[in-house]
């Protein structure tokens, strides 16, 4: 079957496909996040010097790469919105940001918790919790950035390059905080530090990071089509037919 | 010769203006007239490349504009409707400034000229400009079309808040201008007495 | 970078920026000011044992710069976006990164030498001394160009926006953090008496590469601001 791309490029004759998509996302996802669980809480071995808490990280870890996987994704889309002048790519960009966002912190708060029965803190400054925050506070501007904005066109351009310059921003501060925390010997407590991971533990972590991915994919176009349905009212409703095509393949 | 091809702009969901072709030839000045909010100043703004147009190509002797980049902007001149003008500094520093960034040389005699012959006084020469007039501080502003030497003018209304007689001299301007093979795109409310060989009129609705 | 009038349209924005600051030399004075009193509130809130300012010296007077920085940002841009001499630089047949650059700079004479020139000063209130204050003015005359460099990018992407102020300091202290680092980094090893040498070209590192791309970003953000 031949996929005609170009077709999709248009915002309104993505909204049904992107429809269409969801369910299949949705499902992957909860079947994956379950089976992930299921192993990472039951199957995978307790570990000899964590004790159960270590079991925290099959949330932890795979939240913290999507953060990062997110925001990249999130810049490239800005680039190709920026490049090409593309609507559909700034909605991309927008639709992002807030699971970016989710993940970043749903990273911390369950880091926190890890922290405290592993390192007797909730907060410890590790080199990669603080990279992840300043993540959540570069997706804070990002989407600041556009709230405050009247001008649509404008919102999509201007924190379309914010988050392009987070994304040169972020190996670098990655690197300065572990540059940082090899200087203060304090709290040099790596994550890496925890035993060779088992075969199954690492099976248990991959399952849920893809769940999460598929998770991202599902939410990501339900809110791209909110977004279009906001934008794109106007053209909508001049053009009736769209409208109900639209809503039709729903 | 400037010349536009489909040219459409949209603000926000609203299209202001869609398939808009026009052609300025050298020694003609187009009076782009219309109601507020019809795009005016954004087709303006788009023939000096600060606005990208929606659809469309702009063409300045044949080549589309977007790519000729600051060597289209080395040929013209744009008073927008702020006036560009430093309040700190003095009339005369001002025009200095803005003709030596520009790569023209302007010395002192030929901009006290610029600003007599817009009706500025000597004595408000080296006074800054925050203590002029709404009047003057626009004088300042168009003072810059008696030191270029480029040929394409866009001007934003370049009558505002101007009496009659700094009316009647920046229109002889134009004329002058557009006598010597320049070219100019005058956008306005207000009527502007040119020969009739000489403006063109171009209505935006909206 | 020899095109004909890109040296004078260079030499024309700095020295317009810098004539500018000196008919309004209280704006110069007020984030002075700002910083001097921050500095000195410190030890009011700590309390003024010697060796526990010593300690905190490197940190509290980088973000104290920091914030000094972030306090100027406004007026890189606002009054040029307001009066109309931006879009006219905007229209200057010469590439806008370089004329970017050259406003920046001048913002960095008016805003940031002045912090350089003063900390000195500051150091000797928290006791530091020696090679430790002159770590101190190194990382601060590497860093504070960097701060503003970075600093434009943000200033250019607010401009006109409603809460501009607080949004700026937003997406802008982020972006900071790896000059603060290495700053404060520079001056604490130097008291250790490690020395501050690799911190210190980590921080000439980060002012190269903001040199070489912060320009470009905030040309971008101009014409994005202007549209």
């Amino acid at each position: 079957m031949k996929i005609n791309w170009s077709k999709y490029s248009a915002p309104l004759a993505f909204y049904p496909l992107a429809g269409k998509m969801i369910p299949w996302f949705g499902t992957v996802a909860a079947l994956t996040i379950a089976v992930g669980l299921y192993i990472g809480l039951l199957v995978a071995p307790t570990d000899f010097q964590q004790g159960e808490a270590y079991r925290i990280i099959f949330v932890h870890v795979p939240a913290a790469w999507m953060s990062m996987f997110l925001y990249v994704v999130m810049a490239g889309w800005a680039a190709v919105g920026l490049g090409l002048n593309a609507r559909l790519s700034f909605m991309m960009t927008q639709a992002i940001a807030p699971t970016g966002a989710m993940f970043t912190f749903l990273a911390l708060v369950t880091g926190a918790m890890w922290g405290k029965p592993t390192w007797g803190a909730w907060w410890v400054w590790d080199a990669r919790l603080t990279s992840e925050l300043i993540l959540l506070f570069q997706y804070a501007g990002v989407m600041l950035l556009r709230t405050s904005i009247d001008d649509q066109r404008r919102a999509d351009r201007a924190s379309g390059v914010c988050a392009l310059v987070g994304v040169v921003n972020i190996p670098i501060i990655y690197f300065s905080v572990q540059w940082w925390n090899t200087l203060h010997q304090g709290a040099s407590v790596s994550m890496t530090a925890a035993p060779k991971m088992a075969t199954i533990m690492l099976t248990g972590m991959l399952l849920m990071t893809f769940g999460f991915w598929m998770y991202s994919l599902a939410v990501i176009l339900s809110r791209v089509r909110c977004v279009i349905l906001e934008r794109e009212s106007l053209q909508l409703w001049s053009k009736p037919s769209s409208v109900a095509e639209a809503v039709e393949v729903r | 010769m400037l010349q536009t091809v489909s040219l459409a702009c949209r603000r926000g969901d609203r299209r202001l203006f869609s398939n808009l072709s026009v052609t300025v030839r050298p020694g003609a000045v187009l009076v782009v007239v219309g109601e507020n909010g019809s795009g005016k100043t954004s087709f303006l703004r788009m023939l000096c490349r600060l606005l990208a147009p929606e659809e469309g190509t702009i063409l300045w002797e044949g080549t589309d504009i977007h790519h000729l980049k600051e060597q289209y902007s080395a040929q013209l001149t744009y008073i927008g409707h702020l006036n560009g003008v430093k309040d700190d500094l003095t009339a005369v520093e001002n025009l200095k400034f803005n003709a030596s960034l520009n790569g023209d040389r302007a010395s002192d005699a030929a901009v006290q000229d610029a600003l007599e012959l817009v009706g500025l006084k000597q004595r408000v020469h080296h006074l800054p400009t925050k203590v002029l007039s709404q009047g003057q501080k626009r004088r300042v502003a168009l003072a810059r079309l008696w030191l270029s030497s480029r040929p394409l003018w866009l001007l934003d209304e370049p009558f505002t808040s101007l009496d009659q007689a700094a009316t009647v001299l920046v229109t002889e301007r134009l004329r002058f201008h557009a006598e010597r093979g320049g070219l100019a795109v005058v956008v306005t409310h207000q009527e502007v007495v040119l020969p009739s060989g000489m403006a063109q009129r171009l209505r935006l609705d909206g | 970078m020899n095109q004909p009038g890109l040296w004078e349209a260079l030499r024309g924005i700095v020295w317009r920026d810098l004539l500018l600051a000196m008919r309004r030399r209280s704006d110069v004075a007020i984030s002075v000011l700002f910083l001097v009193i921050v500095a000195s509130l410190f030890p009011l809130g700590v309390g003024p044992e010697p060796a526990v300012l010593r300690t905190i010296a490197a940190g509290v007077l980088w973000v104290a710069a920091l914030l000094a920085c972030l306090l100027s940002l406004g007026r890189v841009f606002t009054a040029d976006y307001l009066d109309g001499v931006l879009e006219q630089m905007l229209l200057i047949p010469q590439p806008l990164p370089v004329l970017v650059t050259g406003k920046v700079f001048a913002h960095w004479v008016v805003s940031g030498l002045p912090i350089v020139l003063l900390s000195p000063l500051l150091g000797l209130q928290f006791g530091l001394e020696g090679e430790a204050l002159g770590t101190l003015i190194l990382s601060l005359l590497l860093g504070t160009p960097t701060l503003s460099m970075i600093g434009s990018i943000g200033a250019a992407l607010v401009l006109g926006v409603r809460g501009s102020g607080l949004l700026v300091a937003l997406l802008v202290l982020p972006l900071y953090v790896p000059v603060l680092i290495f700053g404060a980094g520079a001056v604490t090893s130097s008291m250790a008496g490690v020395g501050g040498e690799a911190n210190l070209s980590l921080l000439g590192a980060c002012l190269v590469l903001s040199l070489f791309f912060a320009p470009w970003a905030t040309a971008a953000a101009l014409r994005i601001a202007l549209e």
